[in-house]
């Protein structure tokens, strides 16, 4: 694996690279605080994009000539490119899906709805982003299998306390967590769960939607069984994400899609499948979406991606502090040493709805809403955040504008 | 008046900060609770009528929620006292988005109508009509209870 052994990274140069962030919104310089939704793309992922389209476009693994080859290579050095980036054994264990959430749901059906029943029991947590949440709650329910979650302690890490009790509760089947989450920042300790989990006899599935754009991700490393992400959180194109699988695990399952490519023979009363990782890729795949996603990795190691990860701590830091002065706030989650680039609070009296659009007139976007995760809110006692969310062309003089705008909503309310 | 002026002009903030008919009624004629739940705003609206059995008498609302929707129901209050329920129960929206006024993205044009939904739904109910086409499939989509 290349480690770029960059000790920080120039954000303002970087900023370069992406033409979106030049424009202006109601007059003022954007301020793009929603990376965590989606993370804007670079001129180098653009141009792989219509480079591809320009010189190399065809469907792929069918066709006999040069172009179809062309595009077949493209489409497989991706997928060598993000078995690299997250230190998969094999690009074989890498299947192209439409996003983490397709992901999370080919493990749910493939592996879940056929190996899951009564007696069994499916651990999520409370912290989770509804795409690893509602998925594994519907599986359990049509499968007789109980469902569970880690509850969170007040600072809003998992309570891993509460593991003991769930494991004298039944089988515990599965444990599916984020690694990262979206709401609140929190890095969890994913390693342990692993390891909790195969104690049980059980899987470890990892959302990993909001970790691989922001840290290193090796799945070894983390001892999981499948790992979910999306490219378009990782400065790559929408509609493309992947799901890494242990060999033995995908060899196993029954396909999730049916129709072309995933096949090895169709005969008129049975067909039998392709190998792994084709039995899972049906149909004609976000071929042009795949090579950008390759050219997405390529960008982020160029980056670093420790020096993403220093970078954003460093950021988390200052808006925590720099948010702290601002009366009124409520902020949610563990301390900077264990978060991601991202904050979460509510300013009293002022619902996140307004935050935002006062923020918005002032160039500035972050989010308002539950953020997919109303277990969490309901946790939080709250029906709604606002959250800032960082990358790696993010600057300090953002978070500065983001407070003088909550000031601001304060004066508008106040 | 620049775009931020508009939306948060002071008759909004006004409302938002002092929501006439704010409170909850015993016995109402007609009542309905519902939500956005794009931002879970929540809005619970109370009617009595007159012995007429057709005249609003007195509208109450409780909520929270954004400024928006917040002052859009507290404007409405005042909007339909005195008027026929039937006559509210097929109120145009554009007759409430015009004593906003201010300009509203998609987004929060579902803030400022949930009050007005909700007022619809309870109407209706209470007189055993269906929601107007317009309207049909809101009480669902506000998850009206
Ligand atoms: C933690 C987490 N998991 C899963 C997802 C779903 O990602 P996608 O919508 O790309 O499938 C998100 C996106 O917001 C997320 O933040």
């Amino acid at each position: 694996m290349a480690v770029h052994a960059q000790p920080k990274l120039d954000a303002r140069k970087l900023r370069g690279d992406f033409p979106i962030l030049e424009q202006q919104i109601h007059g003022k310089p954007l301020a793009y605080l929603d990376s965590a939704v989606s993370a804007q793309k670079p001129r180098q992922v653009l141009d792989a994009l219509r480079d591809f389209y320009e010189t190399s476009y065809g469907n792929v693994h069918r066709g006999v000539y040069t172009l179809s080859e062309r595009a077949t290579e493209g489409y497989e050095g991706a997928r060598q490119k993000i078995a690299t980036f997250v230190n998969a054994p094999s690009p074989r264990e890498i299947v192209f899906t439409r996003n983490a959430t397709e992901s999370i749901n080919l493990v749910a059906y493939a592996w879940g709805l056929p190996t899951l029943g009564a007696g069994d029991l499916v651990v999520v947590t409370e912290l989770e982003h509804h795409s690893n949440f509602v998925p594994w709650q519907y599986i359990a329910k049509r499968t007789g299998a109980g469902f569970r979650t880690i509850r969170l302690t007040d600072a809003g890490e998992l309570d891993l306390d509460c593991l003991e009790e769930i494991a004298t509760e039944g089988q515990v089947k599965v444990v599916a967590a984020n690694y990262v989450s979206n709401a609140l920042g929190t890095v969890n300790p994913v390693e342990r769960l692993s390891a909790w989990a195969h104690e049980q006899g059980a899987i470890m599935v990892v959302d990993a939607a909001q970790a691989a754009p922001h840290r290193r991700v090796d799945v070894q490393a983390l001892g999981c069984d499948f790992l979910a992400f999306s490219a378009h959180k990782m400065c790559g194109p929408t509609s493309v994400g992947a799901l890494w699988g242990r060999h033995e695990l995908l060899a196993k399952m029954e396909p999730f899609n049916l129709g072309g490519h995933m096949i090895r023979s169709v005969g008129l009363e049975d067909t039998t499948w392709g190998d792994v990782p084709a039995k899972f890729e049906a149909g004609t795949q976000p071929i042009a979406e795949a090579v950008g996603f390759g050219a997405a990795v390529d960008y982020l190691e160029e980056v670093g991606l420790e020096a993403i990860e220093q970078h954003e701590h460093e950021l988390v830091a200052y808006a925590l502090e720099r948010m702290a002065e601002v009366p009124g706030i409520t902020q949610y989650g563990p301390l900077p040493e264990n978060r991601a680039g991202i904050v979460s609070f509510n300013l009293d009296g002022v619902h996140p709805h307004d935050v935002s659009q006062i923020l918005d007139y002032e160039g500035v976007a972050i989010r308002a809403g539950h953020h997919c995760c109303q277990p969490l809110m309901k946790r939080l006692g709250v029906a709604a955040t606002n959250r800032a969310s960082f990358y790696l062309y993010t600057i300090p003089e953002e978070i500065d504008r983001l407070v003088d705008g909550l000031h601001k909503a304060r004066k508008v309310f106040g | 008046m620049n775009e931020f002026d508009q939306m948060y002009r002071e008759v909004i903030l006004d409302h938002y900060r002092n929501p006439r008919g704010h409170g909850a009624m015993d016995d109402p004629d007609a009542e309905a609770e519902g939500m956005n739940p794009l931002c879970g705003d929540e809005v619970t609206i109370f009617v009595s009528l007159a012995e007429d059995g057709e005249t609003i008498d007195d509208v109450k609302f409780s909520g929270r929620g954004c400024a928006i929707s917040q002052a859009a129901t507290s404007m409405l209050t005042e909007m339909v006292k005195g008027r026929s329920a039937i006559d509210v129960a097929t109120l145009p929206k554009e007759e409430l988005l015009e004593e906003i006024g201010i300009p509203l993205t998609p987004i929060r044009l579902k803030c400022a109508l949930l009050g007005l939904g909700v007022l619809k739904v309870a109407l209706h109910r209470a007189k055993g009509t269906p929601l107007p086409e317009e309207w049909a499939g809101l009480d669902d989509e506000f998850q009206v209870r």
